[in-house]
């Protein structure tokens, strides 16, 4: 897994010569149809308007990203779209950190485990990861509805008279994405931890470090890459996830990737929720350039 | 050290629990005789039962293999050929080249699936017109655009896979047999696909996976006549509690899970 962190890092010796690229041609092509076209497509709309009828207008306008930013009778900064990113980062970040804090022992122990009972965790860790995060919702709602297993274990043990509500508040749709997202925060630290020099954590002990020193100065820099990689593959699929945030949110706090896909299918006002993924893809670029800035700094 | 690693392999037990119970609970209730979720009447086999008998799940389920299927052999191919390509040539704009295949890897699948819903909305009415000219085919939202979004998305980790494993590779070894008198693609095809096939099997069980499973994209690319069993779920999650969810869902864990045992023992796989 740890290899499908990395951008790939192409290293060939020869040139490439016309057979090569026509070789070449197919992924070129593909890559440049369905992915580098849609982004630019998904560009252009965000700049176009809409007419009463939903069909769009091919006329440059700010007016979709103002939307999103300031108020359309005022002018005043902030409003409910506003919201809805601020609420889809503090669920996305909120989930990171609890993911990192409840994962990164777990990883711990799995990379420093005895070879022979470290690849048993690992699948243990690959199946969740493998099963489809849709599955795994869908078990949590059974627990977690009015007339679900826990609401009526609870009663059953006379702990509660009446069921209350706990699927629909903020707290299960975090609950849901941390639940949906931890292998992937497990898997790549696990690489970073099952590659650590043990001599390296003995020598600062031996050296007088505590253990809270020891984590601090040595264990945690040693593991970055790892940490980096599992923090953006929660952070980034959590943030833009309309499946989890519905199912579990019941739609009244809606997420960013709600608000986006009610745009395209029911609202039906394209431009705005380009400027909406377009805004969202903004802010991913700027959380790669900061990570990998920071990761460029530290040594090793 | 060892009162921290002790706490750390006690906390992991805790979080395998969190881990598994859901998923345990949703296997064993998936065998509850009570239509209630949360009354167990009783050992049944019945909701499987209804499941063989469902037609729209059975047919959402055959839709989502075939998809799969495709978006396997469609990835493999360019996953393999990228890969080897990247690693025998120097191809210029590497670095640019490489963000562009790690793209689709990484992007929200909420942003993926709406531009590629607009792309395929932009160019379908040209190319209906373009079609209209020779055929009565039409071109429109279905099996070959979730096939074209799914290989998107898939066919970089094939790639990544299979650039893993030549990272190890000899590179005299191709050289010896294009020496001995084969042609680049013979070369390829007898010396390096056999060493690579490890790699290749583990990218294509990942493809199918992934692509049996994946929902956000799809949502934006199906249409009418391919609906896909994640899709068909996820509607049905949406109505609330449905044990024959717990059957559909359980079949569904363990076809995951056998896949991640086998493909985890050929990655393994050494000559």
């Amino acid at each position: 897994m740890q290899a499908a962190l990395g951008a790939p890092d192409p290293s060939g010796t020869r040139r490439p010569g016309l057979f090569g690229w026509l070789l070449m041609t197919p992924m070129l092509l593909w890559l440049f149809a369905f992915v580098v076209a849609p982004t630019l497509i998904l560009l252009v709309y965000s700049f176009c308007e809409r007419d009463d009828l939903g069909q769009v207008v091919y006329s440059f306008t700010w007016d979709n990203y103002r939307r999103i930013f300031f108020d359309s009778d005022t002018g005043e900064f902030g409003t409910t779209y506003f919201t809805v990113f601020v609420r889809s980062v503090i669920y996305a970040g909120l989930t990171t950190v609890i993911c990192l804090v409840v994962g990164y022992p777990v990883a711990w122990s799995i990379g420093r485990a005895p070879e022979s009972r470290r690849n048993l965790l690992l699948t243990l860790v690959m199946i969740p990861f493998w099963t489809s995060f849709l599955i795994r919702t869908y078990a949590w709602i059974t627990i977690l509805s009015t007339n679900g297993l826990l609401n009526s274990f609870l009663q059953y043990t006379k702990l509660i008279e009446e069921p209350f509500d706990m699927l629909y508040t903020p707290g299960a749709v975090v609950l849901g994405l941390v639940y949906s997202y931890l292998p992937f925060l497990i898997l790549p630290v696990y690489g970073s931890v099952e590659k650590l020099d043990n001599s390296l954590v003995e020598a600062a002990f031996d050296l007088g470090a505590g253990p809270v020193r020891a984590f601090q100065k040595v264990i945690i820099p040693l593991t970055q890459p790892g940490i980096v990689a599992g923090v953006l593959l929660v952070f980034i699929p959590a943030i833009g996830m309309f499946a989890i945030s519905q199912l579990m949110g019941g739609g009244t706090d809606p997420t960013i990737g709600e608000v986006i896909q009610n745009q395209f299918m029911q609202a039906r006002d394209w431009p705005f929720g380009a400027a909406l993924g377009m805004t969202l893809v903004v802010m991913f670029a700027g959380a790669f350039w900061f990570t990998s800035r920071r990761q460029a700094a530290v040594p090793g | 050290m060892g009162l921290v690693n002790l706490l750390c392999a006690g906390w992991s037990g805790l979080v395998f629990l969190f881990l598994y119970i859901p998923i345990v609970l949703l296997v064993v209730y998936s065998f509850n005789a009570s239509d209630l979720i949360s009354i167990w009447g009783g050992f049944s086999t019945e909701w499987y039962v209804k499941l063989w008998n469902n037609g729209p799940l059975i047919d959402a389920t055959k839709n989502s293999l075939i998809i799969a299927a495709f978006t396997t052999v469609f990835s493999v191919i360019l996953g393999t050929l990228g890969a080897w390509l990247l690693y025998r040539y120097k191809f210029p704009a590497l670095r640019p080249l490489g963000t562009l295949i790690f793209i689709p890897m990484v992007i929200p699948e909420v942003i993926m699936g709406v531009s590629l819903l607009i792309l395929f909305t932009v160019v379908s009415v040209p190319l209906n017109q373009w079609l209209a000219t020779f055929t009565e085919a039409e071109f429109a939202q279905g099996f070959a655009t979730i096939i074209i979004a799914h290989t998107t998305f898939c066919f970089p980790f094939v790639l990544v896979a299979v650039q893993a494993r030549l990272t190890g590779v000899d590179p005299f070894l191709e050289e010896a047999a294009m020496d001995l008198g084969a042609p680049p693609l013979k070369a390829f095809w007898l010396v390096m696909v056999p060493y690579l096939l490890p790699a290749i099997v583990s990218g294509a069980l990942m493809s199918f996976t992934l692509s049996m499973d994946e929902v956000i994209v799809t949502f934006f690319v199906t249409g009418p006549e391919s609906q896909t069993l994640p899709l068909k779920i996820f509607g049905l999650a949406k109505k609330g509690l449905d044990p024959s969810l717990n059957a559909v869902s359980t079949v569904f864990v363990l076809a995951t899970a056998i896949l991640v045992v086998v493909a985890d023992r050929v990655r393994k796989f050494k000559h």
